[in-house]
Parts: C-alpha cells; sequence; structure tokens
C-alpha cells in the first residue's frame, strides 16, 4: 500500500515537475526576462526569505514552548543541576546571536533586493568592526568556557572516600552490575575467569575483597551520598548513559574508568514530583555495540539511605548463591569462604 | 556533451592544435584536463549523493515509521528484511555506517573539494592545467577505484562495514561482534587506502598548482577566496589524511595479523577470551579523530570559498574583510589539528586532557564568527541578485550558523556530558557540516555550471529546489535538537526500550516525512543538471558579471583554458560596484592604469609599478608575433 502510494506521489512529482519547467521557460522567452540582470522572481525570493524567518521563527518558539516538559528531562543528581545550568545560559547567549544574525541574514535579501536605480556601497573593509566582532565572541565564549571547566573539574575530580562503589559492566547485550559488598571494596577481575553461566563480571575469588560482592538486576543507590560507577566492558565499547543523572561515561575493555555523582531524588520523590507512577531512572547504551545496542537497558533505583542499608544487608553475595565458585581455592580463602557463606545461610 | 564537444573544437582549433589528438578514452575517461578531470569528480559525487541519501531513506523509515510493513523492499533488500517485514537491526547500523562514509568522504570529500578544486584551480590563477596533470588523473581513478570497492561491499552477504562511519575498534575488529566486521570491514579498510592516495594525489597537486602556476600578477593577495580556501583544504587534507591511513593499518594488523593495538581483555560470548592485552581503543579514537576533526574543515572549507565567491558577486559587493576572512580560514586550518579530543570527552581519557581541548575547541569558533559577520557584512547595502547559487550560499551561512552555535554547547565539556552521542549531536553536525557543505556544493554547481557545460541552469527549477531543500532541511534537522535535548541516543534502531525515550513518534514520523520529501526535491535538481546540459540556454561568456579569471576564458575551453596567452592579473578580484567605474565591476584583468577614474589613492601608487609588467609583457607580444611572421 505504501509503495503503492510513493509511486504515485513520484509520479505526480515528476509530471508536476516537468509541466512547471516547460510552462516557465515558454513564459520567461515571452517575457523576455532571460535577457534582464534580475527578474521578477528576485523579489518572490526575497520576500520568501522574510516569510521563511518569520515562518520558521514562530514555528520553532511556538514548538519550544509548547514541548519544553518534554524534551526537558527530569533532573536527578546534584552536578547535573550545575551542567543544566550551563546548558541553559548557553542556550541563552547563542539563542540571542542565532535570532539577531538571522534577522540580519533574511532581511538583509529583503532589503537590499536588486535594483536598476541602485548602486552597491563599496564597503571593503574596517579594521574596527573586525577587531570587535574578534574580541566579543572571545570574551564570551571565554566566560562560559570558564564556566564549563570549572564544572567540568569538579564533576571529573576524584570520587569522595566515602562514595559508594558500583561496578558496572558493559557487554553484548546488557549491563552487569556488581557491588563491593560490606567491605565497599570490589575484588579483582580477569576477563579470562569469565563464565557466562556463574560468573559474568570475570571476577577473581583468590582476592579475599572478592568473598562478598554481589550482583543485583537493578543498580539500588542512596538518595543525597555520593555513588561511584566503576565502568568497564568485556567485549567492545559501550558508554553508560543514564539520562536523569546527566551522566555518561563510556565503558571500555581493558581500560577501567569512572563516574561519581550523587543523587538527589529518590525514584519514588521522583514520581510523586511527577505525577507519573511508571517513572524509573534507566540507563541506556550510548556507544554503539552491535545489533542489541538499541536494548541495553538498567533500572536505577534511588532509595532513602536507611532503606539502602537495609538492601544492602539482604543481598546474597555470588558464592553464597553458587559455592561451586569457590571449590578449587587455596585452603585458607576456602575455609574464609566457607566462614562468609554461613554467614548468609 | 556532444554539442559541447564540437562547439569546442571550432572554437579552439586554431589555437590548440594538440586538442586533435583527443579521442573519447582520453578525452572523457583517462583525461589528464583538470576541467575533465573536475567534471568526472562531480557526476561520480552525485551518484554517491544519491546512493547515501536513498540509505537514509531506509533508515528514516525504520526511525519514523517503525510499524511499517517493509516487505515492498524485499526485490532490493531481500534477506535484510525479515519475514515480518521488518528491517534487520544488524542492517540498520550498516545502513547508517554506510550514509555517513558515503556523504563525508565520496560526497563532500571528492565531490565538493574534489570537483571544485580541480576546476576552478587552475581556472582562477591562471594556469594551463594542474602541476601534473597525470597525478590529477590518477588522483580521480583512485576515488574510483575507492568507490567500486565500496560499491561492492553493499551487497556482501555479511553487509558492509556497520560500526558507525568511525568504525572504533573493538567492534570493527571482531568479526564475531558484528556481522559487518567481517569481509564488510574488510572492503571498508580497502576502500577508504585508495580513497586516502587519492586525496594525496589531489591534494599535492592543488598545493603545488597554486604556489607555482600562478599567472602573472596574481598574488597571494589577488587570489579569489576560494583559491584560498581549496589551497588550506589541501594542505589540511595532505597533514591529515596520513593519520587515518596509519589508523587503518594498525586496524588490518589488528584484524588480520593477530596484534593488539587496539585489543584487550576481550571476552566473546560463547567463543572465550582472546589472548589480545595491551591495546587501546582509545588509541584509534586519538588517531582517528586526529583525521576526522580536519575532515569537517576539509568538506566545510571549500563551501566557505565558494560561498564568499557567490556572495560578493551576487550582492555587486567586495566581500567584507578579505584580509580577515583569509586570516579566519588559516585559523581555522591550524586550530583544526588541536581540537580533536573533543570527539572523546567521555571515551575515558584523562579529564585533564578534556579541558585542555574544550579550551582550544572554543577557539576555532571565533574565526568561524567573523565569516558569518563578515557574510552579513557583504550583503549589508549590496545590490542582491538571487541566482540559484545566491540562494544557496545564504542558505549555507543560515546552517553554518544554526548549526556552528550548538558546537559552542558540544565543545563544552561539562555540557557534552548529557549530549554527546544523542540526537542533538546529530542535529549539529549534519547541519554545520552536512548541510551547509551540500549547499556549498550545490552554490557552486549552480554558478559554474555556465562555465563548465557553455549553458544555463534553469532558474526557476533552481528556485524550486532551493526552497525545497532549505525548508526540507530545518524540517528534518531542526526537531533532532529536541530530541538530542530529551537524551534520545544516536544509533538506535528503537527508542521503545526505554521509558525515557519513548516518546517522540510524531516527530520522528514528521522528520522522516521531511527527510523523504527533501530527497525527492533533489532529482529536481538532478533533471535541470543533465537536462541543461544538452538543452540548456546557451550561456553568455560572463553570465555572472564576474571578476575572475575563469570568465575571460572561451565559452568551451580547450585544454590549456585560454587560447594564445594567459591574461596578466592587476587587481584583487572584488572590484564590485566600485565608485566611479562605468560597469558595477571591473576584471582581475583589466590594468590599473585603465581605470583612473576608480582608482582608490594606494591603487593609483600601483600604476607606476604596472607599466612596468604591461611593457615586459608587450616584448613578449611583439616577439611571439615575429615568430609566427
Amino acid at each position: 500500500m505504501y509503495g503503492f502510494l510513493i509511486a504515485v506521489g513520484v509520479l505526480l512529482l515528476l509530471s508536476l515537475i516537468w509541466m512547471v519547467y516547460r510552462i516557465q521557460t515558454l513564459v520567461s522567452v515571452v517575457k523576455g526576462s532571460d535577457k534582464k540582470i534580475a527578474s521578477s522572481s528576485n523579489k518572490v525570493n526575497a520576500l520568501l526569505f522574510v516569510v521563511f524567518l518569520f515562518g520558521a521563527g514562530g514555528l520553532m518558539f511556538w514548538y519550544s514552548i509548547k514541548e519544553f516538559d518534554n524534551y526537558n528531562l527530569p533532573l536527578g543528581s546534584e552536578h547535573g543541576a550545575v551542567t543544566d545550568q550551563l546548558f541553559w545560559i548557553t542556550m541563552a547567549v547563542t539563542g540571542v546571536v542565532f535570532i539577531i544574525t538571522h534577522i540580519l541574514l533574511f532581511i538583509f535579501p529583503y532589503k537590499y533586493q536588486y535594483s536598476e536605480k541602485r548602486k552597491a556601497t563599496f564597503y571593503p573593509d574596517n579594521n574596527k568592526l573586525e577587531v570587535i566582532w574578534t574580541v566579543v565572541p572571545a570574551v564570551v565564549l571565554a566566560i562560559l568556557v570558564i564556566g564549563g571547566w570549572k564544572a567540568w573539574s569538579d564533576i571529573t575530580a576524584p570520587a569522595p572516600e566515602n562514595a559508594h562503589v558500583v561496578e558496572i559492566m558493559g557487554y553484548q547485550f546488557a549491563w552487569e552490575v556488581r557491588y563491593p559488598g560490606l567491605d565497599n571494596v570490589l575484588g579483582d577481575h580477569d576477563y579470562r575467569l569469565v563464565n557466562e553461566v556463574n560468573n559474568p563480571s570475570g571476577v577473581d575469588f583468590t582476592d579475599r575483597n572478592a568473598l562478598d560482592d554481589f550482583t543485583s538486576p537493578v543498580v539500588v543507590i542512596p538518595k543525597g551520598e555520593p555513588v561511584l560507577f566503576k565502568i568497564r566492558a568485556r567485549d567492545v565499547l559501550h558508554s553508560v548513559f543514564a539520562p536523569h543523572m546527566r551522566l555518561k561515561m563510556d565503558a571500555v575493555p581493558g581500560m577501567p574508568t569512572r563516574f561519581w555523582f550523587t543523587p538527589t531524588k529518590t525514584t519514588a520523590e521522583m514520581r510523586q514530583e511527577l505525577g507519573d507512577e511508571e517513572f524509573v531512572y534507566e540507563i541506556a547504551c550510548t556507544e554503539i555495540c552491535g545489533r542489541g545496542h538499541f536494548s541495553m537497558r538498567r533500572e536505577i533505583r534511588v532509595v532513602e539511605p536507611a532503606e539502602y542499608q537495609e538492601w544492602l544487608k539482604e543481598q546474597k553475595p555470588y558464592i553464597v548463591n553458587n559455592p561451586a565458585l569457590v571449590e578449587n581455592l587455596p585452603s585458607d580463602l576456602k575455609e574464609l569462604a566457607d566462614i562468609t557463606i554461613g554467614e548468609y545461610k | 556533451m556532444a554539442t559541447a564537444n564540437v562547439a569546442s573544437h571550432g572554437a579552439t582549433a586554431h589555437d590548440h592544435d594538440h586538442e586533435h589528438h583527443d579521442n573519447f578514452i582520453t578525452k572523457y575517461i583517462f583525461s589528464t584536463d583538470h576541467k575533465m578531470i573536475g567534471k568526472q569528480f562531480l557526476v561520480t559525487g552525485i551518484f554517491w549523493a544519491l546512493i547515501g541519501g536513498f540509505l537514509s531513506i531506509l533508515f528514516r523509515l525504520q526511525l519514523g515509521f517503525p510499524d511499517m510493513d517493509l516487505t515492498f523492499l524485499k526485490p532490493l533488500l531481500g534477506g535484510w528484511i525479515d519475514e515480518a517485514g521488518k528491517l534487520d537491526p544488524n542492517f540498520y547500523l550498516a545502513l547508517v555506517t554506510m550514509h555517513g562514509t558515503i556523504m563525508v568522504f565520496f560526497v563532500l570529500t571528492a565531490g565538493l573539494s574534489g570537483t571544485f578544486s580541480n576546476f576552478l584551480i587552475p581556472l582562477q590563477i591562471g594556469a594551463r592545467d594542474m602541476a601534473s596533470g597525470f597525478m590529477n588523473m590518477l588522483s580521480y581513478w583512485f576515488f574510483f577505484v575507492s568507490g567500486v570497492i565500496m560499491f561492492i561491499s553493499l551487497f556482501l552477504e555479511n553487509g558492509p562495514a556497520g560500526g558507525g562511519w568511525v568504525v572504533y575498534p573493538p567492534l570493527s575488529a571482531l568479526e564475531q561482534a558484528i556481522p559487518g566486521s567481517g569481509m564488510g570491514m574488510t572492503l571498508w579498510l580497502i576502500s577508504m587506502t585508495f580513497f586516502i592516495a587519492s586525496s594525496l594525489l589531489g591534494g599535492i597537486n592543488y598545493i603545488t598548482t597554486v604556489i607555482n602556476l600562478r599567472t602573472k600578477g596574481m598574488s597571494f593577495s589577488r587570489l579569489p577566496l576560494t583559491i584560498w580556501a581549496f589551497f588550506l583544504t589541501a594542505v589540511i587534507g595532505l597533514l591529515s589524511f596520513p593519520v587515518l591511513f596509519a589508523a587503518a593499518l594498525l586496524l588490518v594488523f589488528d584484524r588480520s595479523f593477530g596484534t593488539s593495538f587496539y585489543l584487550s581483555d576481550i571476552y566473546i560470548s560463547g567463543e572465550g577470551a582472546l589472548p589480545n592485552t595491551g591495546g587501546s581503543p582509545v588509541l584509534y579514537q586519538h588517531l582517528f579523530w586526529f583525521l576526522g576533526h580536519p575532515e569537517v574543515y576539509i568538506v566545510l572549507l571549500p563551501a566557505l570559498g565558494i560561498t564568499s565567491e557567490v556572495i560578493a558577486t551576487n550582492s555587486r559587493k567586495p566581500i567584507f574583510g578579505y584580509k580577515a576572512m583569509i586570516i579566519s580560514m588559516l585559523g581555522i586550518t591550524i586550530l583544526s589539528f588541536v581540537v580533536w579530543a573533543h570527539h572523546m570527552f567521555v571515551s575515558g581519557m584523562n579529564p585533564f586532557l578534556g579541558s585542555i581541548f574544550m579550551f582550544l575547541t572554543l577557539i576555532i569558533a571565533i574565526p568561524s564568527a567573523v565569516k558569518v559577520f563578515n557574510y552579513l557584512t557583504t550583503l549589508w547595502r549590496g545590490n542582491l541578485i538571487f541566482t540559484p547559487a545566491m540562494l544557496f550560499s545564504i542558505g549555507l551561512v543560515s546552517f553554518f550558523i544554526s548549526g556552528g552555535l550548538t558546537g559552542i554547547f558540544l565543545g563544552n565539556s561539562a555540557i557534552d556530558i548529557q549530549l554527546h552521542d544523542t540526537y542533538f549531536v546529530v542535529a549539529h553536525f549534519h547541519l554545520v557540516m552536512g548541510s551547509a557543505s551540500f549547499f556549498g556544493l550545490m552554490a557552486g554547481v549552480y554558478h559554474w555550471f555556465p562555465k563548465m557545460f557553455g549553458r544555463m541552469m534553469d532558474a526557476r527549477l533552481g528556485y524550486i529546489h532551493f526552497w525545497l531543500t532549505f525548508v526540507g532541511v530545518y524540517l528534518v534537522f531542526f526537531p533532532m535538537h529536541y530530541i538530542g535535548i530529551a537524551g534520545f541516543p544516536r544509533r538506535y534502531y528503537s527508542w521503545t526500550n526505554f521509558e525515557f525515550s519513548n516518546m517522540y513518534t510524531d516527530l520522528n514520523m514528521f522528520v522522516s516525512a521531511a527527510a523523504i520529501i527533501t530527497f525527492a526535491a533533489q532529482f529536481i535538481f538532478l533533471f535541470n543538471f543533465f537536462y541543461s546540459m544538452y538543452r540548456g540556454r546557451k550561456a553568455s561568456l560572463n553570465p555572472w558579471r564576474s571578476t575572475t579569471l575563469e570568465w575571460t576564458t572561451p565559452l568551451f575551453p580547450g585544454h590549456g583554458n585560454w587560447p594564445g596567452e594567459i591574461p596578466s592579473v592587476y587587481r584583487w578580484p572584488y572590484d564590485y560596484s566600485k565608485p566611479g567605474a562605468k560597469e558595477d565591476f571591473i576584471m582581475q584583468t583589466v590594468p590599473l592604469s585603465a581605470t583612473p577614474e576608480s582608482n582608490l589613492p594606494h591603487e593609483q601608487e600601483l600604476v607606476k609599478l604596472e607599466k612596468e609588467i604591461i611593457a615586459e609583457e608587450e616584448e613578449v607580444l611583439v616577439a611571439n608575433e615575429s615568430k609566427e611572421s
């Protein structure tokens, strides 16, 4: 059906073009307008620029205001407030430039359209003007950059000591989440230890820090406390993108990366604020990684700190769910592992 | 072309006996004439633009109408449409990849720079041909071979390369990760190798020609801005393309010879751990963007050069701030090499590097801003004639502003955290580099068509083409800003898996519809182009009443461009509407001593110098005449 419609549309368009073309050629020959420097089309084109200016400009304002709540994502992190502010300041500055330059660009064609009576002004240069519009953008940009630089330095500074560590590992096509357990230290990992059935992160259980590491289907984090995402990938590049947290960092095989932030609203608070019971914080992948790139979803659940502590206590380490993981450990570690398993039973 | 051919023989037969040696193959295929090579680049570029545009329509169908039954495409796409009539997600990625590769390299690099550098450099600087006609021919045929290989890769069973046009490893290195990284990626790499060779051969030629073969009086300060732009573009290409070659070569090693330049710590599901350790995928990104960013200016500068020329001519005014324009372009050229890592703010590289590149990136916005203000001032109090070329040039300036301003967001690393790899980026570069350069290409074709084919393109079809395309491009790319601010990631087959992006289906449908209409409008151009080539109105010698040298050649310049002596140049190329002058333009070949009524005070000084040149020239003429008799 669509194919047929498109074919008809194309045919119509082609015949239309042909007719317009023939008619206007004949008309222009009759009128002799092709001998003139600027035909009557000059006026039409000049006018169309003004029409475009007001038409497109109006459309832009209308849609930008109408859709504001739709494209403006709810914000859930501390640093996000800073980057959002920078975004909107930049929007204001560039918006003014955008509007002024476009008014000039589309009004000039109308105002200075060709006339036989007039001669263009010979105005080849003006160093003063050049200096002004070199220096002014330079100053404005410098201010914007300094703001961005400060924010960037703060965001990328080392995470606070007390940050809750969560490891997020990308693979085709999902995220594996690992918590360090009660010691808040992640155990070592080695990609050669990966076992898709019971050890997708390649955790090295000969490291005693790994014994209480656990996984979770949802990234649970406390509100108001710093959280450090330790990010890596085990096959190709991925990128952790938590749009509501204004967080993005590539996951690189062979090179661990990180991003720390402080969530400001629990999922429940956000639901209430937005009046949307379905709302969830999400993680998506923003580095092309293959067939399932568009489906690497993980949920982030932000909870009150007390609730987080509760939740932590309920989680069971890898080795409790899968004692086979520690079967071949050296005897001293095996003993320790057995004690850990015992504690959770 | 047949008529053109006959006419050119008639006009130039007396002056150019070597014209007679041309047969079909040496004239149209293995030509060493820069004008023919330019046309070859142009036609090939148009072919690729159609393919690249068509691919984008295919994936826009998926994005705008995700529930649509695409079974009708089965005759063309075969197995890539599944039983349910859906596009295969792997093929979707291949489409995106090929669209990017084709548009950036084949259309906007070869099609734009290849066409106009070849066609215009000798004509505008007053040279018989390129410094090496043979190398120039090789340049085209390397490009052609590169295109053939890329074209073949479209039809492979596993599809063409699918890792995005940047082909980041490890995805592009591992066949297990995506089928496009098999044979498709191999052909991509081979094709790009030929393309790089082509660009280098072309670039060396452009640079050598501009430096060495300028006619008498054509100093650098009298070069049209087009030539400055082509010259600097060639310099950028010459310095950056080899780095892409290095990146590609190391990738070939990783793919085929078991090295680990980019690979480390990789476990393939269902296969196990790979032995590679110690490599860095970020290394590839650095190497790639060392070309990739200058590449933006490789496609943009020629378009800006063409625009400068077209706007000045059709405003009947000198370009405002000729020197400032050159300095801006020089600034852009140099700075383009030190901003590459702004593509990598969140790649995991050291954040300190991010700060450095943020500062450098925002510096490059300054020369760009200066150029925009100069264009605006050129329009101010002009006497504007809206030829199709002029319309496209004004459109270019609009896109350059719109897309350039969003660059200020993306160049700011703190803001880029959120916007990186979202549709905001897609909107940004499609406007500032894609559409702006495409409009430069169009402006160039409409403006120099009379010189290329001796006939005029139809102006009114040009107007319709312009307005449909101009409005269409904005309707396609402007809404993407909203989608991008909302966080929609790039290269997504569908957005419905996520709560935050499970919306804007209406807007995406709108964008797709606009894209289809805009693409369809290009057929107006195609018709106009090929029809006018044979049946267009005969052009006059200088249809736009322009000042530059190419309009002093015969209507159908032969191999060698000028019958007899190459004209000398006595003034800069922008003497439009000079006070006191009879006409509203004075050609570069008119001596200052012939126009005492319009000379500026400092030009009066130059008249004395000029007299010496003219005396010299007369000597040559006398000598030639005595030879002939």
